[in-house]
């Protein structure tokens, strides 16, 4: 029999000191896909001759920068143990509607609050749905995937549009062009990732979608209006998918009603590889750009190395499921 | 005049009584030990004075003022704090953002309002410090023991200052010593002109606290007397039905 020495065990766990800052950002999972990025940078120049041009570069950031944005959205509800499955049709109902309006000679403001408007008015059907008629997320918002899609085709007639009226100049200069060398979107994605990192730290929304999802019912207890909150995550990742929809159009400088398909499985990859947990309770602002950043990148590396880009998806996929077993892992350890 | 009286609160679950016809008084000062068997509503009665569901029947006043609560945030405006049994904590979050949750302390920029960490940090430690507790604000709740969440729990119902504590079940899941820091802290509610209810299934603790205790058995109020003038050995008669009412 060992003696157990409570005397010792209690002054180890007192003596225990509080984490600095900077021990409590390498724990996190964005800091080791950060590190990962930086791993795979590396070896692609060392690799290949194109990875590291300028022209790469600016191709690799404003790809993600679109996936970016609406991760963003996603990393709220997510963070409430909720899911968005409708933001990549979404996409397509936002792209047709901003078209249509433009098209019809109305300018660049009414197409964008048109766009906002039809992404929040989306937005606003899930939440009630999932907050107040209790409906379970990934139901609601896979019903939602099916509508929003199929309201883009009948409002689209199936045509593309690539005249946007007055503003025609201005829109698409918004989506596919740069400011000071930088892609637009990423001006975007940078201004919103700290308007978001914000946002999580230091106001009451924040620490109550966090509240949420860590234990809804003492949220409920302690008199956060839960419905409300997890109405508002809903719409707040619609609008997110709303605005990817209008710069990328801008980009495109066309829209079908195809826009944005499959678009769900990217968002959700990365703001899971970007340490958001699906259980809830756990989301990082930085984790939004950071997850998609790998992703556009093993995408790059992949077609720069020549390899077939059907298997993109595959990675995609692949890279999914390692990001929640390291979760797992990591929980693990914790208990 | 009482602090808060009940009269003939009935609470009905479908077809299941919960509660028929309680009354209880609690005058400031005074802590009340409320025991009973599993389901004989001890946890009922205390939802409903927390405000979290309406009783069937019955009417709740306070100082003589009939009140009626729709939601928990009702019962604390009245200055009625409630420690529940599970604690309702959020693991995810700190010790300090778990006591303000949901009263967060903010500061203003402008017209930008955020907030203020440090100040809820700071208060949250003078609380933990009040309550002997080696609780430390920052720190996860995930990663504390029962005894720090207990003591995360109780100092959340210090920020305000109630006129009536709720406690259930507060010493069921932590250890001796910190069973006595509970105990303490009852004492020093009562010091301070608090009322108190303690729900436990401890004898010891509602002997070594409590002014009065009440038995509820079946829903039913069968016995509410000072504890001088009544013994372990009855209440637990009273408890199990082998003694029918006193």
């Amino acid at each position: 029999m060992t003696e157990v020495n409570h005397a010792k065990i209690d002054s180890e766990i007192a003596g225990k000191r509080e984490l600095t800052g900077l021990q409590s950002i390498v724990q996190t999972q964005p800091f080791w896909v950060f590190v990962a990025i930086m791993v795979l940078g590396i070896v692609m120049t060392m690799v290949s001759d194109v990875f590291l041009t300028e022209r790469n570069m600016f191709n690799v950031t404003r790809n993600f920068a679109f996936f970016g944005i609406m991760a963003l959205g996603m990393t709220a509800v997510i963070c409430t143990a909720g899911i968005d499955l409708s933001v990549g049709s979404l996409m397509g109902l936002t792209g047709i509607v901003t078209g249509l309006v433009m098209q019809a000679g109305y300018g660049i403001g009414l197409g964008f609050l048109a766009c906002m408007g039809t992404a929040a008015l989306v937005g606003l059907v899930n939440g009630v749905l999932i907050a107040y008629l209790r409906m379970a997320p990934f139901v609601v918002t896979l019903g939602m995937l099916a509508m929003a899609r199929s309201i883009a085709m009948v409002l689209s007639n199936n045509k593309m549009i690539y005249a946007f009226g007055p503003d025609q100049d201005l829109f698409e200069w918004i989506g596919g062009e740069s400011m000071m060398g930088i892609p637009n979107p990423v001006w975007v994605l940078a201004v919103l990732t700290a308007v978001f990192w914000w946002v999580y730290r230091y106001s009451t929304w924040g620490r109550w979608v966090f509240a949420i999802g860590g234990n809804k019912q003492a949220a409920k207890l302690a008199g956060i209006p839960v419905e409300r909150v997890i109405v508002s995550v809903y719409v707040v990742c619609s609008l997110c998918a709303g605005l990817a929809a209008f710069l990328m159009v801008g980009w495109f400088g066309s829209v079908t009603n195809a826009l944005g398909l499959t678009y769900e499985l990217n968002v959700i990859a990365a703001t899971v590889i970007g340490g958001a947990n699906l259980m809830g309770g756990v989301a990082y602002a930085l984790g939004a750009p950071i997850g998609a950043a790998l992703m556009e990148l093993i995408r790059n590396s992949l077609l720069l190395a020549g390899i077939d880009a059907l298997w993109q998806q595959f990675f995609v996929g692949l890279f999914l499921i390692l990001a929640v077993l390291l979760e797992q892992i990591r929980n693990r350890g914790r208990t | 005049m009482p602090v808060l009286s009940l009269k003939g609160i009935t609470k009905t679950f479908g077809a299941i009584q919960a509660l028929s016809d309680v009354d209880l008084t609690l005058e400031r000062g005074e802590a009340l030990g409320l025991m009973g068997d599993n389901g004989a509503g001890k946890s009922t009665l205390m939802r409903i004075v927390a405000g979290n569901f309406p009783p069937t029947a019955g009417r709740i006043f306070l100082e003589d003022q009939a009140v009626h609560f729709s939601q928990p945030a009702d019962a604390r405006r009245h200055g009625i704090e409630i420690v529940y049994q599970d604690l309702a904590l959020c693991d995810n979050l700190s010790a300090a953002a778990n006591v303000f949750l949901g009263r967060e302390l903010k500061r203003r920029f402008g017209p930008i309002r955020y907030l203020d960490h440090q100040a809820m940090f700071d208060r949250a430690a003078e609380l933990f410090a009040e309550l002997k507790s080696e609780t430390r604000p920052r720190d996860l709740v995930r990663q504390m023991s029962g005894g720090q969440r207990q003591a995360v729990a109780i100092a959340r119902t210090r920020l305000s200052d109630p006129k009536i504590v709720l406690m259930d079940e507060p010493t069921a899941a932590i250890s001796v010593r910190q069973v006595a820091e509970v105990l303490d802290l009852i004492r020093r509610l009562k010091e301070t002109n608090h009322a108190v209810i303690l729900v436990s299934h401890r004898m010891p603790d509602v002997f070594s606290v409590c002014d009065r205790v009440a038995v509820l058995r079946r829903g039913r109020k069968v016995a509410d007397k000072p504890v001088d003038k009544t013994s372990p050995e009855e209440v637990t008669g009273l408890i199990t039905g082998a003694i029918e009412a006193a």
